[in-house]
């Protein structure tokens, strides 16, 4: 309109209505860049925040895997049970914060008010259990022992009862069968932490607020595949939150189902008779301490030699694992933490570690043939070994003249060994090494893989150590001003020993070596170290990785994922050499140390090999250990404080190889008692359903053990369940006790003086 | 201009057809401003389909017809064309005389708000109820009589050629005739409609042509006015956390910040073409409260997207662009003061609706003119729409 007409107003008013325009244009130019930054610009923001907006979801845990032993029993499934929860948020609404609900549920419970709020409270530094340690949204369980009664009436007088929920849900079980309740190995489950949640979060397993998680053992290492995947179905929800359309259906899907290696049946055997043998050995009198044998702990390994697969893991002080479902309370959780207890969590197995004391001596026989001596000898086996004054003794001070290396692993002769790590450690320099010091007995036990990890798939397995001169160095680095400052030249045993210890402690001396030859002094070891060398001599020389995991099968038994043995290592000698030490070590079995435990052995048949050990620990009372195997199996067993190797473990390893082979007293094969004669091929079948059909375990030892208190385990299959196992008092005494033919015993009492009174007493000895 | 065939005034003459004679240059449908009308036609249609979407689920508001809102909204659309046909046959100078009555009549209805008749919406004591389920919201017929009785009083002398300007006397009486029924809307309160007339008042007084010392007044007053309310407490809680929810929704998205953050996930979702009609999960979840009244404009973002938001602006543009030049076009002070103040009511009303639905303005209950659901707006806004037409026909054509 360029043609204006003369309105006859004043410019004042035109220049504002032109303002005014212009104000107009502007406030709607805003309006749309504003839209323009929002819906163009920001648009995808906006578009994700409104899909979180209007979804809601709902998440179906999904139920966690079983594991099986390797013919399908269930070491550890599933029950449904009657959880009665409390929600904290909901109870933190009211005004005394929940008390007077709680007071009255726990009127129901037949609970005092303490114990539920007790449950309720949210764990920190400052509260001790129980207490709850998984995220305060999520329901908090107060029983998972509800009976239907009680959930009845908790559930008809919901408006009494605001925030707590009866709900039947399903609970992790540790069924034990036949007793064998395998702890330490399955490990335990606890809620899952909110950090947890908060560090899973953008992984491809992101925990629920309800989940509980694998805290050790076999539920820890496998847990993801243990876990499953919950299900989550995404609702379209208005501002109500009332259903309007389901987005996305994500079924849930249970856990896989870990197969094992372990047989229960074996595995009850192992953990009963490893507990009769210690009761056992804490009836035996210790002369060098006066006292009887502690027998505070010990472990059991029966291991497939072929495969390293892990047919039974005893871990000695025990514990429930029910303990842990559904939460622990105050009272189980001192138990199991306490110093009381002697840490029952922990599975010795693989994370007890001490001196190996004879059993070690294959490596140094291995390092001798590796450092250039021959095999056949002879060696002096001289009844003492004297460096500049300081004497090593034999044990019982015997001598056998000159002999083979396979004599002195069968006699457990020490002073061959001595001499054989002396004179190495001098053409090595001595306490000061020669640049490139050969040190063939300490990268020998390196290469038979002790110092580190076997690779178990199980968490938290410790290494052991190799005390050679780079560990000298770190452990005096570590340790020097500590010694330095206690150390006293004229003072007491500890202090001489900080003193020495502050001055050359750095160093590798010559009675480190003699010491470390025959598996004393600084060395440690694992039972699960132990069993992999020797189920490797057992096997030709690989070093397998043990597993206790056999295959992972999903719950419908379509997808099996098998776990395969894998090798780590080659024990470093040749096949003579192998079969050299084999044949010593059978000697062990048939004239040596073992001898006596396995009379009327059908040798012929299943060759037998073994060695005993008798490790000498500072300021403790001996630790027996006993290594064996057979063509298929090794088995290591180790009692802390428990008297010699044939003494103490022998009787168990043997009846645990009875079992296995079906063998009687006297000697006689019967294949169909046998429980394993051969390792367990195959995988237990796991039907499209989630059912296992699996064999029935019977209790160990049977009624018929115990009325005919005959010593040595029948593992025949009984019809009848036993409704409970044996009272304890009533097999103990009924347990072979050969006091008189224990030769270690009557040679430890004819050693004269105890180890503390002489000097160089720091030395470790071993005597079988 | 109006998009008519120009060519078509060929004849020009006694002997016209009928339908020559309502597309004869001087016919009233020529010199009707079609575009106003389109625009504003448009803008209802428009607001009916989001009316519609938004509350088609809503069973406990729609008494379980889908279509209840949207035949009322296009009810009160018609209602609101007669009403602008009646406005324009009366024509705004005819209307002049009759003012007085007018504004003592909507003064009393507002006054009625504050009895025992007067009912509480949405937290907005700005409503009386009327038998047969209707209620009406005299705060918006106040806006009429608010323009036309300032423009009556400032423009009397100026047209009548005693004055170039109003003097301060006719501004006073023009402001005491606005504040009455503004202290009466604050005192509801209705905090929305209020800031509505103060800019009104503003652009009429702009307009008119009254003194600068007025305007610089009355922002200053305005802005003081705002400080002592906020200061004072004068306003409710509600109110004030609606303010503190504009400035932050972040600061608590479940309460106070609510409105303004689900809003603008409703519009920001949208995108450029928006879900569709129907299909907003927004608008179809109901996350958006008050979705086919004050915050309608969230269903276009949401459903229609950039685009159709655009469109909402542009066609409010237009119509505000086509009444400024009315206004500039008149020939008497009157009509000019009369479009004036529309403007200014039309453009900040429509700027707080939408701009608070973007997060950029606070909240207040106001309804986005012709698209939003109210019959009391409707009216309004289709009377204002006649009275700007009746100011265009009535306005002596150029030579």
């Amino acid at each position: 309109m360029s043609n204006i007409p003369e309105t006859g107003r004043t410019p004042r008013v035109q220049v504002r209505l032109v303002v005014i325009q212009i104000l107009v244009v502007s406030l709607l130019a805003t309006l749309g860049g504003r839209l323009w930054y929002l819906q163009i610009r920001e648009g995808d923001t906006y578009a994700k925040e409104a899909s979180g907006n209007h979804v809601q979801q709902v998440v179906q845990p999904a139920v966690r895997g079983s594991i099986l032993d390797a013919r399908g029993v269930p070491i550890a499934d599933n029950e449904t049970r009657l959880v009665v929860s409390a929600s904290r948020t909901d109870l933190m609404k009211m005004k005394d914060d929940g008390e007077a609900v709680l007071t009255k549920l726990a009127g129901v419970l037949d609970m005092t008010p303490k114990e539920v709020m007790d449950k309720v409270r949210l764990c920190d530094s400052e509260t001790p259990q129980p207490c709850w340690n998984g995220s305060p949204y999520q329901p908090i369980p107060i029983t998972d022992e509800a009976t239907p009664k009680q959930a009845l009436q908790i559930r008809e007088r919901s408006e009494d009862f605001p925030g707590i929920t009866a709900e039947p849900q399903a609970m992790r079980r540790y069924p034990a069968p036949g007793d064998a309740n395998t702890a330490q190995v399955l490990g335990y489950l606890s809620p899952v932490t909110d950090d947890e949640i908060q560090q899973a979060q953008d992984t491809d397993s992101p925990y629920l607020r309800s989940d509980q998680v694998g805290r050790s053992g076999l539920e820890r290492q496998y847990d993801k595949e243990l876990r499953g995947k919950a299900g989550v179905t995404r609702y379209e929800v208005d501002n109500l939150g009332r259903v309007i359309g389901e987005a996305e259906n994500d079924p849930a899907e249970p856990g896989a189902n870990l197969v094992t290696s372990i047989d229960a049946r074996v595995q009850r055997i192992a953990e009963y008779e490893l507990n009769e043998a210690m009761k056992e050995a804490r009836k035996q009198h210790d002369r060098n301490t006066g006292t009887n044998y502690k027998a505070d702990s010990g472990a059991i390994v029966v291991m497939e030699a072929k495969t390293g697969r892990v047919v039974a893991m005893a871990s000695n002080p025990t514990y429930d694992p029910n303990a842990w479902v559904g939460g622990i309370s105050a009272k189980d959780y001192t138990k199991l933490t306490g110093k009381d207890s002697n840490y029952p969590l922990l599975n010795r197995a693989i994370q007890g570690q001490s001196a190996p004391g004879s059993i070690f001596k294959v490596i140094p026989t291995a390092a001798a043939i590796q450092a250039g001596y021959s095999f056949d000898g002879p060696y002096e086996c001289s009844s003492s070994y004297s460096i500049g004054g300081q004497v090593f003794k034999n044990f019982e001070s015997q001598s056998h003249g000159g002999i083979s290396l396979g004599r002195a692993l069968e006699v457990s002769c020490d002073t061959v060994f001595y001499r054989l790590s002396h004179e190495e450690w001098k053409k090595d320099g001595g306490t000061k090494p020669k640049k490139n010091a050969n040190d063939w007995f300490y990268k020998t036990a390196h290469q038979f893989g002790l110092g580190e990890e076997t690779g178990i798939d199980l968490p938290n397995e410790v290494t052991g150590r190799v005390p050679d001169r780079q560990w000298k160095l770190d452990y005096w680095k570590a340790n020097k001003d500590a010694w330095c400052k206690t150390g006293k030249k004229d003072g007491d045993y500890a202090e001489k020993i900080a003193y020495e210890n502050c001055l050359e402690g750095n160093r590798l001396r010559a009675g480190d070596s003699v010491n470390y030859s025959i598996g004393q002094g600084d060395t440690l070891v694992t039972p699960i170290q132990m069993a992999t060398i020797y189920a490797a001599i057992s096997n030709g020389g690989t070093l397998y990785n043990p597993t206790v995991g056999k295959a992972v099968i999903s719950a419908d038994g379509k997808k099996v994922q098998e776990i395969e043995p894998e090798a780590h290592g080659r024990l470093p000698m040749t096949k003579k050499t192998r079969d050299q030490i084999d044949q010593a070590l059978e000697g062990v079995a048939t004239r040596g140390t073992a001898a006596w435990r396995f009379q009327g052995w059908p040798q012929d048949e299943i060759p037998m090999h073994a060695k005993t050990g008798t490790a000498e620990v500072y300021g403790k009372q001996t630790t027996s250990w006993f290594a064996t195997y057979t063509e298929d199996y090794s088995i290591v067993m180790t009692i802390s404080q428990g008297g010699t190797g044939s003494g103490a473990s022998a009787p168990a390893v043997r009846k645990l190889y009875n079992a296995l082979y079906g063998v009687s007293e006297d000697g006689k094969i019967d294949k169909k008692k046998a429980l394993l004669y051969t390792p367990q091929k195959g995988l237990p079948e796991i039907e499209s359903d989630g059912s296992i059909d699996a064999p029935k375990v019977d209790k160990y030892p049977g009624p018929k053990d115990k009325e005919s208190a005959s010593p040595s385990p029948q593992p025949v299959v009984f019809g009848d369940p036993v409704p409970a196992g044996p009272a304890p008092g009533d097999l103990a005494a009924t347990v072979n006790t050969p006091s008189g033919g224990n030769r270690d015993a009557r040679r430890r009492a004819a050693r004269p003086g105890g180890p503390k009174r002489r000097r160089g007493a720091r030395r470790r000895r071993s005597t079988a | 201009m109006t998009g008519a065939n120009s060519f078509s005034v060929s004849g020009y003459g006694p002997q016209r057809s009928g339908l020559a004679r309502l597309l004869a240059r001087d016919s009233l449908a020529r010199r009707l401003d079609w575009p106003i009308l389109l625009c504003a036609l448009a803008l209802s249609l428009i607001g009916t389909a989001l009316i519609y979407s938004a509350t088609r689920n809503r069973t406990e508001l729609n008494q379980g017809d889908p279509y209840y809102f949207l035949t009322r909204h296009l009810l009160n659309t018609g209602i609101g064309i007669t009403l602008m046909i009646g406005t324009i046959w009366l024509g705004h100078r005819t209307l002049r005389t009759a003012v007085p009555i007018l504004y003592g009549i909507s003064v009393f209805l507002v006054l009625m708000v504050l009895t025992p008749l007067g009912a509480t919406i949405n937290g907005a004591h700005a409503w009386i109820k009327l038998p047969g389920g209707f209620s009406l919201q005299p705060s918006e017929f106040v806006k009429v009589t608010i323009i036309l009785g300032m423009a009556m009083l400032l423009a009397a002398r100026v047209d009548a050629g005693d004055r170039e300007h109003p003097d301060h006397r006719t501004v006073v009486q023009a402001l005491g005739l606005a504040a009455v029924p503004i202290a009466i809307t604050l005192l509801m309160p209705d905090l929305g409609s209020v800031m509505v007339m103060v800019v009104l008042v503003l652009g009429v007084l702009l307009a008119s042509g009254a003194s600068n010392r007025w305007i610089f007044g009355l922002i200053g007053t305005g802005v003081a006015g705002a400080i002592a309310v906020w200061q004072l407490k004068i306003l409710d809680e509600y109110q004030i956390n609606r303010f503190a929810a504009f400035a932050n929704p972040e600061l608590d998205p479940a309460g106070v910040g609510y409105n303004t953050n689900q809003a603008r996930i409703a519009i920001g979702s949208g995108g450029l073409f928006g879900t569709g009609l129907g299909e907003g999960s927004q608008t179809t979840g109901q996350f958006v409260p008050e979705q086919q009244t004050d915050f309608v404009f969230t269903v276009a973002g949401e459903e229609l997207g950039f685009v159709g938001g655009a469109l909402i602006i542009v066609l409010l543009g237009i119509v505000l662009w086509r009444a400024c030049r009315i206004a500039r076009e008149t020939t008497e002070l009157y009509g000019t003061i009369v479009a004036a103040g529309i403007i200014a009511w039309f453009a900040f009303q429509s700027f707080e609706n939408i701009g608070m639905t973007l997060g950029i303005m606070p909240v207040a209950g106001l309804p986005l003119p012709f698209v939003s659901y109210g019959g009391s707006s409707m009216f309004a806004v289709w009377v204002a729409v006649g009275l700007l037409q009746s100011i265009r026909v009535q306005r002596p054509l150029s030579a």
